[in-house]
């Protein structure tokens, strides 16, 4: 009986977390293009955002999946394995795709031979 | 020797939620990509409602946390309760999906298909993805809730719904990373 209402607590607890989480990062968003993009430097609100995303995703593992629980200790591993590797995959793509990206799309390439040539 | 058993259960499931994890990274990183190349149509931000992603956004969190808390009902054999709150997740992820679909219908409507530029197809790729794994998550469920009701609650109907409970909660945690990355990042 006391366990349950221990566990609804935190249950409780991550929704709220997480709430408060996502609400941040959209209040921040918003009032940012309320301001027509100049409160703050995208160089700074751009990583905010992401570790509130980050901070969410931990709070919804401890609280809803209970990561933390010793049972659990292989599947915290194994999550820990595969976001290695989903960070892999997508900052590596964004990395090399920008710079080729930008030096390959055809379109940006016949833009580029115009303006130098003065064509 | 029986918990062992549904250790092992939980563990190979939580091993195909992972796999699905890469799936999603894949699309995330070909968004992060082409995001910028809309071909001279819309843009993210021309066709992205902060608000009414906002509320999708809550509706599937709640759906999440009344998931959970019919976990715990369970587990305390209160069969009326659970299935009130299993209802009530049934409905916010509904609604989550009714929403989802009103925005593509939208958008359809206005021509941007996925055909029209990379942004779109790589848009429609991620979010329809995400979208169909929640259409599949509520068809789970109501054959869940059928079993439930002819069967009560049983070890095996247990570990059931444990596991949907972590395929649940793992659709909302993709879910945040799509409203910063797609939805977020996609006005600034």
């Amino acid at each position: 009986m006391k366990e349950f209402y221990k566990k609804i607590a935190s249950n409780s607890v991550g929704f709220l977390l997480a709430a408060v989480a996502t609400l941040i990062a959209y209040i921040l968003v918003q009032i940012h293009i309320t301001a027509h993009h100049k409160l703050f430097p995208h160089i700074i609100l751009i990583p905010i955002i992401f570790i509130l995303a980050f901070v969410q995703m931990w709070i919804q593992l401890f609280f809803f999946l209970h990561i933390a629980q010793k049972s659990s200790r292989w599947n915290l591993v194994f999550f820990i394995m595969t976001f290695a590797g989903v960070l892999t995959i997508v900052v590596a793509s964004i990395w090399i795709m920008y710079h080729l990206n930008y030096n390959m799309t055809p379109m940006q390439i016949n833009q580029y031979i115009q303006d130098q040539s003065g064509l | 020797m029986k918990e062992n058993k549904n250790q092992k259960t939980i563990l190979g499931f939580w091993i195909y939620i992972m796999t699905d994890l890469t799936m999603f990274a894949g699309l995330f990183a070909a968004f992060a990509v082409l995001r910028t190349n809309t071909f001279g149509g819309v843009a993210a931000r021309n066709i992205i409602d902060l608000p009414f992603v906002l509320i999708e956004t809550f509706l599937l969190l709640l759906s999440s946390f009344t998931c959970g808390i019919a976990v715990l009902f369970a587990e305390w054999k209160r069969i009326k309760s659970m299935m009130v709150f299993l209802g009530f997740t049934f409905l916010l992820g509904g609604g989550f999906l009714a929403m989802e679909c009103s925005e593509f219908v939208h958008l359809f409507a206005q021509g941007n298909t996925p055909q029209r530029s990379a942004f779109l197809s790589s848009y429609f790729s991620l979010v329809g993805t995400h979208g169909l794994h929640i259409f599949v998550g509520l068809f789970w469920l109501s054959i869940l809730f059928v079993y439930l009701l002819r069967r009560g609650i049983t070890e095996s109907m247990m570990r059931k719904m444990t596991l949907f409970g972590i395929f649940w909660h793992f659709l909302d945690i993709v879910w945040i990373f799509i409203f910063t990355f797609v939805y977020l990042m996609g006005v600034l």
